[in-house]
């Protein structure tokens, strides 16, 4: 993972992206109704007269949507306060009651941010809860439904509880735009509110996207990017807007604000809907439900409950470790930040454990390496009881079937090698071959390194592989120093 | 017989309900062509329900407090698997596939419903003029109007096609239908009964409640349907209000307000009738002789009632009324895109009140109108719910005439709008403020149509309302309106 700036624009030009990622909320049932909220269900299953807009029902609110809802806010930092639900009215086949309830001008979250790995810190405007709508396909022309011969909708997912996360128009390069949307998915994975999976459109992003002189502040006319189905695609997506404006500016040409559609495979998007007729939605306070007033107790147990969260576990382990960003973002993506931080509190050396870890436990499931296990493997290193060889080859085993790195040890006959006995070899060995020995201090580099191979080699012949190759090093050089 | 009696006489098996049933079906047969109360006659639903009724009598069960009562239904509540048309075109032939909560309550209580009433298109007016299917007639002078929207339910009453009636009061309508027709009809406090099933005109005004010939009836009939329903968020968390055991308890000490700015004198709201004017002072002339203490109350907000109605009811209305765009049900007309199928349908299902409904509350709503209208029609209702919470502290009800008018004729103010929103203007306030209110009739007017007085008291007063409704009643019973 890298987070240097790519070179991707012209110089001369920023990039301004703001994001609204709506996420599907994990309930168990949807945000009005008992339906069941399940993707994947035969079309129109999972509906009743609520979900589909009959005429008399009425909402009821989903107490779990509301809950997650605010546990998602305060992992955003952001404020929670009494939520009113609103109207957004607009017609669309696949919206049943022809109007989205959502939220408007009193979200339940509010003023929120995101830290990324390297510090930057995102400003959230809002994570507001509204519901889904249903979902049309379009069947013949070019599957839009404009020229389409006739459209299928299934409102499995219409009431479907969702939550729309609005960025500030602050993230200034790619990479920062796709490590939000990943620093947003792990978050929601953290506190188990959603299954954030983009290819199931669980999470679906839209980027508006602008670019201005570098340097300056302005806010200049911005396209909305949609379909977006994966954070890569969201990378290529505001690339390829970002430079067709820059264009577009270069030629004496402005760009129109405009709905865009990406179009994955040909790599590039074309234009949808013309927004310079502002939708005029009419929102109004829904009147079939009442304000969603948290209390403080509400709040309270939510924060109490609140596990740790990447951003503070990568703090933490930076903290403890003194580790640069790029690592510490690695362990806290692969978990092993609490293995880590247990291990130096237990008095292994820090910059061991990270290395150890970093370079030797890059799998999927090492489960079965306890903190206490993987702290005393280090501290055997570092005592010298084990070599590195040895202790990776521990490693391994602990990976494989558990157990103590002790135990292990002892088992292969890894038997700590005392330093003087090591030093009576060494010496035995300069005795012993005087030609190569003189060729180690006297010699160019080249000749130094060949010895250098040539005494360890055969120190490890001797020992069966137990002496520290690091070791044999230093008495080699105190030797010929000496 | 009035439904009390019929209960009590089916369960204690004097009469079957299948008897009572035939005697108001051959009523309806004889006079409904002319009186066109029902959209639609369940004889066949009303059958089943009254036959189970007296199974239920017959093997020892307890058949629940309308053993047998028929009762009828106005056409914008969803019956399960029975046509529900809310009198537009748009709605022809669809079948809901569930019930309203009233209706599943009315059926536990063992009440018979005999047939879906007529009602001006989606509850939009005051004469049932604007249904689909043709306009109802006054039972008391067939040259006459019934007053609407539930024009059907409150002629269904006054016919004795049915002892009592379901109707449903967004600005007055069932209020203003009742003192036209002269029967009893009741606005329970918003959320007393549930709106599940209830086809939204203006959400947050809309509200069910009963008709009756007598008050009593009209109290039976809401113990049965209020009460906390779970599927409507705006339902009130209490049980039914007890209503019959209170009744007759009378006005000795109560404190009634006459609203100087709704009783036809000056400085009021224009347009109320001499006659009626004489009638309502009558009225608090017999409660203060029954014991109640009288005063004048200003409540100087009362006159802009009908101005915030009239932006706050279509608003909604345009966005509750966005669904019927032909994709899931109703009516559709084809067209070449979605869009303009949308219009198509639209603009053949929706009659001229409700377009120009749809299209004042799409104005108001509109970006840039929205501060203008909507916006300050919401900041009037604040100033009502404030004005009549100010008026209560000082009195315990308030008594103004129902309806400015007795019944006019067919066609007298379809021409003018505004002239028939006047209609309303007594009735609208409590819709607003949301608290309940009844109209029992109360003598003629110099034409000999029923004239009714409105009791009004803040929310959930509904037993004290009603009683004193009951003293007015009893007063005209011995010829004191006259």
């Amino acid at each position: 993972m890298t987070w240097s700036i790519e070179p991707t624009l012209p110089e001369g030009w920023e990039l301004v992206v703001g994001l609204e990622v709506h996420v599907e909320l994990a309930t168990a049932t949807k945000l009005f109704c008992g339906c069941a909220n399940q993707f994947g269900n035969e079309p129109n299953t999972n509906v009743c007269p609520v979900c589909l807009g009959l005429p008399g029902s009425l909402p009821v609110i989903n107490g779990t949507a509301v809950k997650y809802a605010m546990q998602l806010g305060r992992a955003l930092r952001c404020d929670v306060k009494p939520g009113i639900m609103a109207r957004k009215n607009y017609f669309y086949p696949d919206m049943p009651k022809d109007y989205q309830t959502t939220q408007y001008d009193q979200p339940t979250n509010s003023n929120g941010s995101l830290v990324l790995p390297d510090g930057f810190v995102v400003g959230i405007e809002r994570a507001h809860i509204e519901e889904d709508t249903g979902k049309s396909t379009h069947v013949g022309g070019g599957g839009r439904i404009n020229d389409a011969v006739y459209s299928l909708v299934d409102y499995n997912r219409a009431g479907v509880p969702l939550v729309e996360i609005v960025s500030d128009p602050c993230l200034d390069t790619i990479e920062h735009a796709k490590a939000y949307v990943s620093g947003l998915r792990d978050i929601l994975l953290a506190i188990g509110v959603s299954d954030a999976r983009m290819e199931e459109g669980s999470m679906r992003v839209d980027a508006n996207v602008s670019v201005r002189p570098a340097g300056t502040t302005e806010l200049r006319t911005r396209c909305e990017l949609k379909n977006i189905n994966s954070i890569r695609s969201m990378g290529r997506a505001i690339e390829y807007e970002a430079l067709r404006q820059i264009d577009l500016y270069t030629s004496g040409d402005n760009p129109r604000q405009e709905t865009r559609h990406w179009d994955e495979a040909a790599g590039r998007s074309t234009a949808g809907r013309s927004k310079e007729n502002l939708d005029d939605y009419r929102f109004f306070q829904e009147p079939d439900l009442v304000p969603l007033v948290p209390t403080a107790e509400e709040i309270a147990a939510i924060d109490a409950a609140m596990p740790a969260l990447p951003s503070a576990r990568r703090a933490a382990l930076m903290e403890a470790s003194g580790s640069d960003a790029e690592v510490v973002a690695t362990l806290v993506d692969r978990g092993q930040d609490t293995m880590a931080i247990a291990a130096i509190d237990r008095g292994a050396d820090a910059a061991k454990v990270v290395t150890r870890l970093q370079h030797d436990l890059a799998v999927d499931d090492f489960s079965k390496v306890t903190a206490e296990s993987f702290a005393e493997l280090i501290i055997m290193e570092s005592a010298g009881d084990l070599t590195a060889t040895q202790a990776k080859q521990v490693l391994a085993e602990m990976v494989d079937s558990g157990g103590h790195p002790r135990e292990i040890a002892e088992a292969r006959g890894f038997e700590a090698m005392e330093g003087d006995e090591l030093s009576g070899l060494v010496d035995q060995l300069i005795a012993d071959n005087p030609g190569e020995w003189q060729r180690f201090v006297d010699g160019d580099e080249g000749d130094r390194k060949k010895m250098q191979g040539f005494f360890t080699g055969q120190i490890m012949r001797a020992t069966k592989g137990q002496a520290d190759g690091r070791a044999v090093a230093e008495l080699l050089a105190q030797r010929s120093a000496g | 017989m009035s439904a009390l009696e019929i209960a009590a006489a089916v369960k204690a098996g004097e009469t079957s309900a299948v008897a009572v049933l035939e005697e108001h079906l051959e009523r309806i047969a004889e006079r409904d062509g002319e009186i066109h109360a029902f959209n639609l006659v369940t004889s066949d639903l009303a059958r089943a329900q009254a036959e189970a009724v007296d199974a239920a009598v017959a093997e020892g069960r307890d058949p629940g407090p309308l053993a047998g009562v028929p009762i009828a239904v106005k056409d914008n509540t969803c019956t399960r698997g029975i046509p529900t048309t809310c009198s537009s075109k748009i709605l022809e032939g669809w079948l809901p596939p569930y019930n309203a909560t009233v209706i599943d309550r009315l059926g536990a209580a063992g009440a018979v419903t005999i047939g879906k009433t007529n009602l001006d298109e989606f509850a939009m007016g005051s004469s049932t003029e604007n249904s689909a299917f043709g306009p109802t007639r006054n039972p008391h002078d067939i040259t006459k109007v019934p007053g609407g929207s539930s024009g059907g339910s409150a002629a269904a009453v006054a016919a004795d096609f049915a002892p009592i009636s379901i109707g449903s009061d967004t600005g007055g309508s069932i209020r203003q239908p009742a003192a036209l027709c002269g029967v009893v009809g009741a606005k329970p406090t918003y959320g007393v009964v549930s709106r599940y099933g209830l086809i939204a005109f203006a959400s947050s005004l809309d509200q069910i409640g009963p008709f009756a010939h007598t008050v009593a009836d009209a109290a039976a009939l809401l113990e049965v349907i209020g009460g906390h329903d779970p599927r409507d968020s705006t339902s009130i968390p209490a049980p039914s209000p007890s209503l019959l055991d209170v009744l007759d308890r009378g006005v000795e000490g109560l404190r009634v307000g006459v609203i100087t700015e709704l009783s036809g004198g000056p400085g009021g709201v224009e347009g109320i009738a001499a006659d009626v004017a004489a009638r309502t002072r009558q009225a608090v002339s017999a409660l203060e002789a029954a014991g109640a203490i009288v005063s004048e109350v200003s409540v100087p907000s009362a006159t802009l009632g009908l101005s915030a109605y009239y932006l706050i009811a279509p608003a909604e209305a345009s966005s509750n009324l966005s669904r019927y765009d032909g994709v899931r049900y109703g009516l559709r007309v084809d067209a070449a895109t979605t869009g303009e199928m949308n219009t198509a349908s639209r603009s053949a299902g929706f009659g001229d009140e409700v377009k120009r409904r749809i299209m004042l509350g799409t104005y108001a709503l509109s970006a840039g109108y929205y501060d203008a209208f909507y916006g300050k029609a919401l900041k009037v209702r604040t100033l009502i719910v404030r004005d009549f919470a100010a008026a209560y502290e000082n009195v315990d009800v308030l008594v103004t005439p129902t309806s400015p008018t007795t019944a006019f004729g067919f066609g007298d103010k379809t021409a003018d709008p505004m002239a028939m929103y006047v209609n309303d203007v007594c009735t609208i306030p409590s819709n607003l403020s949301g608290d309940p209110a009844i109209s029992v009739p109360f003598g003629v007017g110099d034409d000999g149509m029923p004239i009714g007085v409105q009791i009004l008291g803040p929310a959930q007063s509904e037993p004290t309302i009603f009683a004193v409704a009951a003293v007015l009643e009893d007063v005209a019973a011995k010829g004191g309106a006259k």
